[in-house]
């Protein structure tokens, strides 16, 4: 009889808490991944005190925690509560084997802040899994062509968007003489090379191309002086190809003539600035600013707007489920509010989220592209970056 | 039969004052706030020559007359105040302390109770103006922005452009009874004279979310498609509804147009040319004309509402955002 009356009681106790969970509707919760490698190299403590322009001014992550807090009412009524659980790796190796653990658990959506070969192993690691992936800050172009892969979706605009932005600027005020000064490393090499497909997309001129090369040593000032660097020739227009900044930052003023400097200096297009004061950027950007004490830059948008973009989805389809999301994301349905404007979608043949692009210098935003005036047959956004007659992802494999 | 007579008339008169406030000023004045210029510009109704532009805080946004038509309130969010504005000598008067960054606001039916959206914090606040302090401080989705009591007192809708959200505040209970997803960056409403429908117009949606008021669910959508313009230039923001209903007016942002719409049938009938983003509209009280803040080319449009064409454009101060009709 008393076995019997513990038998009961404790299946009791054990169902009790199903009850009351039945209840009380508790909402489901996702997890979505962020990952990060500790050694970053954009990330050094110098640079981001330079504040160059167009360059992380710290880590991105607190872009992610504002969109985060931006979505708990929409994904509520939907039911769910998103969760961000981020991993800073030491080193692309251990990346993987968070990611891969994290995908056992059941993680569906993983966004990465790191440099581009690093983002690209992961993706190679992933291949066709059901896992979305979202690189965050890699500007590499080789990423969006022959590195790309089916479920890796990127987030910040790549070289090619930004000196086709720039390029647009240059044709509209008719400065087209380019002489250009290329940096030594490879990222430099990349930025001028879209740079070239750019001026070449839109009318540009580059009267000379010419290496330069940090530094004080006077055997090489052919390399390292502005002044002789930029003289001999006659042009509209400096570009400087220098992706870490430390010598584009020196060049407005010291040129030879009195020309404008554009490219990693000066006029400098970007993804977002500070003091962009439309579609509820002010807002946007006080609201990084109080939690983040420094203003936002492209690097954070792009964490907070992919988060922004998960829980956009979750709202619309009511779902946490992998399969609805994702088709919701990468569908032409989703409206994605950027703050820039216009509203924002990802392109189908190389996952790139196409958005304007804005020509800026440190304290304004000059123009924002695609400028009024350059058209497309389909979206004037795919007037910036890579198209579909250009590409060179192949998403089936 | 004199009982009667005096009776009669003083039926009359009481009728008559329920009609138009006692008090009322009905100086035809236009007020238009603008948000750089920190100015209210006040304009002749007639003849639209400037009276007087009133130096208020910084950035005046939102705007409402008191129901006895003795002040004007004006939201100034980067001052973090609202002005009143005394009509009779159109000075500010007094200053409220409504909590950071008010935008816009409405009053409830008896003009006791104020309630502000504050853009920055997603908050809306809860102000008794007879004793001038805040009563309350609801958490909404961040840019709160179109506030609106309905007439009933026990309601409060708001907009979030960040949740993309309707939220429906309890007056009584001073909390979020229920959240409605719309479209993407709701800005403000109309709610139609019966009170039955409730319009909501989405920036980025291009278009206006219409929601049954009982059942508070989404009842349908009107969609926008001025010609020569692009989906993504489309974005509605303003709208206005005639007293008796049957017409709205919609102003689309980036379209430098105004639809006007069939209330009863959802249907736009047709599209106003007017100046660069219009956002504020505002109708006379006989509604042949109707107002239009330009808050990118500066102006205020003055339409008229029988031809749909605008007939006179004012500069009215940098980035014109309401104006109001004392009439």
């Amino acid at each position: 009889m008393l076995r019997l009356t513990t038998i009961v009681a404790l299946l009791w106790v054990s169902l009790w808490p199903q009850w009351v969970s039945a209840q009380v509707e508790k909402p489901s919760v996702m997890t979505v991944g962020y990952l990060e490698l500790a050694d970053d190299p954009r990330y050094i403590e110098e640079q981001m005190i330079a504040r160059f322009q167009a360059q992380p001014w710290g880590r991105p992550y607190g872009g992610a925690e504002v969109g985060l807090k931006e979505i708990r009412f929409s994904v509520s009524v939907a039911g769910v509560k998103v969760r961000l659980r981020r991993h800073t790796g030491k080193d692309v190796a251990k990346l993987g084997e968070t990611l891969k653990a994290w995908v056992e658990e059941g993680v569906r959506l993983v966004l990465i802040d790191a440099p581009g070969d690093a983002v690209r192993a992961l993706a190679d690691q992933v291949g066709n899994q059901d896992v979305l992936l979202f690189n965050l800050t890699s500007r590499d172009p080789k990423l969006r062509q022959e590195y790309c892969s089916p479920q890796l979706l990127h987030i910040i605009p790549d070289q090619t968007m930004l000196m086709d932005a720039l390029a647009q600027y240059l044709v509209s005020k008719k400065w087209r003489r380019i002489l250009a000064l290329k940096g030594p490393s490879a990222d430099d090499e990349s930025f001028h090379a879209a740079f070239a497909r750019s001026a070449k997309r839109y009318g540009l001129k580059i009267v000379d191309t010419r290496p330069f090369k940090l530094g004080r040593d006077p055997r090489q000032r052919g390399k390292n002086n502005i002044a002789l660097l930029t003289s001999g020739e006659d042009y509209d227009v400096v570009f400087v190809a220098d992706t870490r900044g430390e010598f584009a930052r020196s060049v407005p003023y010291q040129i030879q003539q009195p020309r404008p400097v554009v490219g990693s200096a000066g006029l400098v297009a970007d993804g977002w600035n500070w003091a962009w004061e439309r579609y509820g950027a002010p807002q946007l950007n006080n609201r990084f600013m109080r939690k983040n004490d420094r203003p936002m830059t492209d690097y954070d948008w792009a964490a907070w707007i992919a988060v922004k973009i998960i829980g956009e989805a979750i709202a619309r389809t009511g779902s946490n489920e992998f399969g609805a999301l994702s088709n919701y994301i990468r569908g032409d349905e989703i409206v994605i509010d950027g703050f820039k404007g216009f509203p924002l979608s990802f392109r189908p043949w190389n996952g790139q989220l196409r958005q304007p692009v804005f020509v800026t210098t440190t304290n304004w935003v000059v123009a924002r592209a695609p400028l009024e005036g350059f058209l497309h047959q389909s979206n004037n956004l795919d007037t910036i970056g890579l198209d579909a007659a250009e590409t060179r992802c192949d998403m089936k494999k | 039969m004199r009982n009667t007579l005096f009776f009669m008339v003083s039926m009359f008169v009481l009728l008559s004052g329920m009609v138009r406030p006692a008090l009322a000023k009905d100086t035809g004045y236009l007020f238009v706030s603008s948000e750089k210029d920190h100015t209210v510009t006040v304009l002749d109704g007639t003849t639209l020559q400037v009276v007087k532009a009133i130096r208020t805080g910084q950035r005046p946004r939102g705007m409402h007359f008191s129901p006895d038509r003795q002040w004007l309130y004006v939201a100034c969010g980067d001052s973090d105040r609202i002005d009143v504005i005394d009509l009779k000598t159109l000075e500010v008067i007094d200053q409220l302390d409504v909590g950071e960054d008010p935008e816009r606001f409405d009053l409830s039916p008896d003009g006791a109770v104020l309630y502000a959206s504050n853009e920055d914090d997603g908050l809306l606040t809860v102000f008794d103006l007879h004793n001038k302090s805040v009563k309350a401080e609801i958490e909404v989705g961040e840019e709160p922005e179109g506030v609106l009591a309905s007439p009933d007192g026990n309601t409060v809708y708001v907009t979030s452009e960040v949740a993309n959200m309707v939220h429906v505040v309890s007056v009584k209970n001073q909390d979020v009874s229920k959240n409605i997803l719309v479209g993407n960056r709701p800005r403000r409403f109309a709610l139609t004279p019966d009170g039955k429908e409730l319009w909501v117009t989405n920036e980025l949606k291009g278009s206006v979310t219409l929601i049954d008021t009982s059942s508070l669910q989404v009842s349908g959508e009107i969609r926008f498609t001025p010609r020569g313009f692009r989906a993504e230039d489309v974005t509605p923001v303003g709208l206005v509804m005639t007293q008796d209903g049957s017409k709205a007016y919609v102003t689309l942002g980036s379209a430098n147009h105004v639809a006007l719409v069939d209330v009863r049938k959802h249907q736009v009938m047709d599209y106003i040319l007017v100046g660069r983003r219009p956002w504020g509209a505002a109708l006379s009280r006989d509604e042949k004309t109707l107002y239009v803040t330009n808050g990118m080319s500066d102006d205020l449009s003055v339409v008229d509402t029988g031809s749909l064409k605008v007939t006179r454009s004012v500069p009215v101060g940098r980035v014109p955002y309401t104006v109001i009709v004392d009439d």
